[in-house]
């Protein structure tokens, strides 16, 4: 924070490291121990679907041997399976982690594209105002009304279970709450002197909501991107629960528990291993969340 | 001394704040003591410590304040070693504060007469009827008009003078022996500071309440207070009778505080403003020794750099003590500032000119009850018939208090609205119905604006270099990136600043620093007229003559117009050429700055003149205290604007026509009163003849 002034004026300085502002917006989350804790818990979610493809995994869609359980050893006498079996004889580690790495792709994907039609639906309804804003409001304000398990169910039964289909439907359910959060940050924020001093010197509306305006909403907005992540991780795996997620045989921690429901006691721990899986990421994000809200907050 | 006891003692007051940093020493071994009646003024810039001061009284420090060592002594009972239930009984009942924020300090859901009478219901447990009857009886006695109708008022139904003096009723029913005012004024319009001003003064009168007055004005401090403590971060450097620390300050400091603040006599020719080198150490930066002496002319290594300097009294005069080592040898005499002879280019032509202008707003109701009344529809009348032109390299300033119109008519020249009618004539081109998006970019640039709040002016979200380059770009005066880059560095150059603030973020500097980025970048496009909007006004008084100087520097040099908008006026009178005085929409006055501040003026212009606080024991000014607000623009006044604040109105005439323009020359005056009444007015400000040494 030191305040050095530069001897020589008429230098031409070079550019600071954006490795350093990094590194420094990192070592801030030490402070909050729930956000270390969250951030634990989905760094390590992160790790396994990145390593999937190198660590030494059985094939997670070939039926070996049905309904062993944890740490039971194969009839080789070799193979272990830490996680014990399905009832189709799959191997459940190697699904969990597998479908570790389709839960994130598509809930950030989800979730992202959530974010951009939102972010530009509320920063058009904040700056512009007006008729755009009542006309954003009422889109927004339709679809708030909505079940949202019924809007998921009508899109997913219409347009067929896939993962773009899900991206649109997260998409139709969690964009006007992002709006209605954007808008109220730029109806801020576009009160301020720099706004002002933009349009004084002729910027357009682009420009203004894009460049000057969404940057400024970020800090709520990354406390908010991590609950709805959270969300999203249920959203999906609800969806594979019903049969409406992505398509087999590919493993999905929702379908996981939903195909482990018929065998019951038999395979509990087919059931619950996915189950403590979606729950130990969805409780990552939040802390995540809680605790970047905590750090923010402190001076 | 006196027998007396004191009401409040601090002694070696010592206030940490436990951040993530650390430990954060916000005021170190301060003393200080209050007598019965007596009313102590405490100033100091932002981030001296003055606040602390006040809370740690009040043992209201928050999570992370605490107080590490010393004493303060209430009526001879430590208050560090009260229980929370013994504070909380000193506290509203012995001790009570008033706060900057007036509407921060009301409940905005209950009636402010119930909020008054639980004051009475607390602490003394008296029956309703009563605590009516006293609450209604202080209302009275903080001169509010219509006490019945204010008692069953919400917050927000009344005007922000009206709820500061709300709050001081509050401070005041529980009879309280020490009030505590933090900044009550600086939220509030001068004409409407100088009533609460003159409140104040009452009070002590009357109830004989101590108190304890924190500000960082020091022409408040003169009218209120008999004694004053400066701080400097986070200690007292100077401590003295009010006149006699005026009149014969003997810290460094203290002398810098009087050199940057517009004093009558200063000019910016002839007598500039000097303004205090560097900046504020953070707490845990302060130097060793005396903590101002990085920025003291007088520092001498080995003397002002050893260990903690104690508070010594001054030679002569009893109860004046100061924190220099060196205040005996300094020739004060010769420290005064000395004449300059810088020759401003001469006005040149008019560049812009302003004919008729006027700007009306349309709100529109939508409630059920303007449907049915057929209404709906009202009319803002913000600006009414602006006249007046700017020549080159002329100051013109713009004064008036809220709700005058001036933001409007910045809006209107800078193109963000269009005028209802009327012309904006920039060299030859009239500009008032093209909004800024038709204008050409090469005339935007000619045209820009200096903001108000530091805080606000720059994105947070980019770097300094990238907001300059983007005007140099945006106007057209280079699109080679590399050049670009080479002009932002020049402009950095022009409002002194190191360059490697190009890769800074606005957060990574202060308020002064990032008004002068601001600055740059209003020069970027070479512009003929800047608008300045209160371009100093939320800056600590050092800091604002640097940044003065430099706006004055700029536009010497590049013979820019300046239309310097203000409600400060010994600013105005330091900076301006010329002068246009606006209430409610209109101008009601105007001339050079010579004319205006001299009679024969409006009778708006002489209140306004009174209510400014000067601190400058020679000054003698008339005492005119406004009655009421400034009324609302969405329901004016008939005839005359100012007629139902007028102390010299003349009759029904004010009442019904719009008065006529009387003119001396350039001086324009816009009253019914009759030029030759109107040139029979005493002057407002008086200097008298200095005092001799005592």
């Amino acid at each position: 924070m030191a305040t050095v002034e530069s001897t020589a004026a008429s230098a031409t300085p070079a550019a600071p490291s954006r490795l350093g502002a990094l590194l420094h917006a990192i070592g801030l989350l030490r402070e909050s121990r729930i956000a270390m804790l969250g951030t634990f818990l989905v760094l390590f979610w992160v790790a396994m679907a990145l390593l999937a493809p190198v660590l030494p995994l059985l094939d997670p869609n070939t039926p070996l041997e049905p309904f062993k359980g944890p740490g039971d050893l194969a009839r080789d006498g070799e193979t272990v399976f830490w996680l014990g079996t399905d009832h189709k004889g799959r191997d459940v580690l190697a699904r969990l982690i597998w479908g570790s790495q389709r839960v994130l792709v598509w809930a950030t994907l989800a979730t992202a594209v959530a974010y951009v039609v939102g972010m530009l639906m509320g920063v058009a309804a904040g700056y512009l105002g007006g008729w755009w804003d009542e006309a954003i409001s009422f889109v927004a304000n339709v679809l708030l009304s909505f079940p949202v398990m019924v809007l998921y169910i009508v899109i997913i039964s219409a347009l067929g279970a896939s993962g773009a289909n899900i991206v649109l439907a997260v998409t139709f359910a969690s964009a006007p709450g992002i709006m209605r959060i954007v808008r109220g940050l730029v109806l801020d924020l576009k009160t301020r002197d720099y706004i002002f001093a933009a349009q004084t010197r002729g910027e357009g509306a682009w420009w203004i909501m894009l460049v000057e305006l969404l940057p400024n909403a970020r800090g709520p907005l990354i406390v908010d991107a991590c609950l709805r992540l959270g969300y999203t991780v249920i959203t999906i795996a609800m969806l594979g629960f019903l049969g409406l997620g992505l398509p087999p045989p590919d493993p999905d921690w929702g379908a996981m528990i939903a195909e482990a429901v018929p065998t019951g006691a038999f395979a509990l721990h087919a059931m619950v291993v996915p189950a403590m899986a979606v729950s130990s990421l969805v409780l990552g994000f939040n802390l995540l969340a809680d605790g970047l809200r905590e750090i923010s907050l402190r001076d | 001394m006196a027998a007396a006891q004191p009401i409040l003692e601090c002694e070696k007051l010592n206030i940490s704040y436990f951040t993530r940093a650390g430990e954060i020493p916000a005021v170190v071994d301060f003393d200080l003591k209050v007598m019965p009646g007596e009313a102590v003024g405490i100033v100091g810039e932002s981030g001296c410590g003055k606040s602390t001061v006040a809370l740690a009284i009040m043992q209201y420090m928050g999570k992370n304040g605490r107080i590490v060592r010393g004493s303060i002594r209430y009526k001879g009972r430590d208050m560090t070693r009260m229980s929370e239930e013994e504070l909380r009984q000193l506290r509203g009942s012995d001790i009570a504060m008033v706060y900057q924020e007036p509407m921060a300090s009301l409940n905005p859901s209950m009636q402010v007469g119930r909020q008054l009478m639980e004051v009475p219901l607390v602490h003394e447990q008296v029956s309703e009827a009563e605590a009516r009857e006293r609450s209604l009886e202080m209302l009275t006695n903080v001169r509010l008009p219509d006490p019945r109708r204010i008692f069953d008022a919400y917050p927000h139904q009344i005007s922000g003078g009206q709820q500061q003096r709300v709050v001081i009723a509050m401070a005041l029913l529980s009879n309280p022996s020490l009030l505590i005012l933090d900044e009550p004024t600086t939220a509030l319009d001068v004409t409407v500071e100088a009533g609460i001003v003159d409140l104040i003064n009452q009070i002590s009168e009357k109830f004989g309440t101590s108190m304890i007055y924190i500000s960082h004005n020091l022409g408040l401090i003169m009218e209120t207070c008999d004694r004053i403590t400066v701080m400097y971060s986070g200690e007292a450097v100077e401590v003295g009778e009010v006149a006699e620390v005026f009149d014969h300050m003997r810290h460094p400091y203290t002398r810098g505080l009087f050199s940057s603040i517009p004093l009558p006599g200063a000019d910016k020719n002839a007598r500039p403003l000097i303004a205090i080198p560097g900046q504020l150490p953070l707490p845990h930066q302060r130097p060793r020794g005396c903590y101002f002496g990085p920025r003291c002319g007088y520092f001498q290594p080995g003397r002002c750099d050893q260990g903690l300097i104690p508070m010594t009294g001054v030679a002569g005069s009893p109860g004046h003590d100061v924190r220099c080592v060196r205040y005996a040898e300094i020739d004060w005499e010769a420290a005064k500032p000395k004449r300059q002879n810088t020759v401003p280019p001469p006005p040149g032509p008019v560049v812009l000119e302003v004919q008729n202008l006027k700007k009306y707003y349309e709100i529109s109701d939508g409630s059920v009850m303007a449907l049915i009344r057929g209404g709906g529809v009202r009319t803002v009348k913000a600006n009414e018939q602006l006249d007046f032109v700017a020549r080159e390299a002329e100051t013109v300033a713009i004064v008036g208090e809220s709700g005058c119109g001036k933001s409007t008519f910045a809006k209107v020249v800078m193109g963000l609205e269009t005028a209802t009618e009327g012309r904006v004539v920039l060299n030859g081109k009239d500009l008032a119905q093209t909004p800024v998006q038709r204008r050409r970019p090469q005339t935007v640039g000619l045209l820009q604006m200096v903001f108000q709040n530091p805080f606000d002016t720059l994105n947070p979200s980019h770097s300094i270099g990238a907001q300059i380059g983007r005007v140099v770009k945006k106007f057209g005066v280079e699109s080679d990136p590399r050049k670009i880059r080479q002009r932002v560095f020049e402009l950095l150059d022009t409002v002194k600043l190191p360059r490697d603030f190009y890769y800074r973020k606005p957060r990574q500097l202060s308020g002064g620093q990032k008004q002068r980025v601001g600055i740059a970048r209003a020069f970027a496009g070479n512009p003929k007229v800047v608008v300045a909007d209160e371009p100093v006004s939320a800056l600590d008084v050092s800091v604002q003559a640097a940044v003065t100087q430099l706006l004055t520097e700029i536009q010497n040099t590049n013979k820019t117009t300046l239309l310097f908008i203000s409600h400060d006026l010994s600013l105005v009178r330091y900076l301006a050429d010329r002068v246009v005085v606006m209430y409610l929409g209109y101008i009601v006055e105007q001339g050079t700055t010579d004319e205006v501040f001299a009679p024969p003026y409006h009778p708006y212009t002489e209140a306004l003149l009174s209510a400014v606080p000067i601190a400058d024991t020679r000054v003698k000014k008339k005492h005119i205290v406004l009655q009421g607000d400034i009324p609302s623009a969405v329901n004016p006044p008939p005839g005359c604007p100012f007629q139902t604040r007028c102390p010299r109105k003349l009759g029904a005439i004010c009442e019904t026509e719009l008065p006529p323009v009387r003119t001396f020359g350039e001086h324009r005056i816009l009253c019914h009163i009759e030029p030759a009444e109107l040139l029979k007015m005493e002057p407002v400000i008086q200097i008298l003849p200095e005092r001799g040494a005592a």
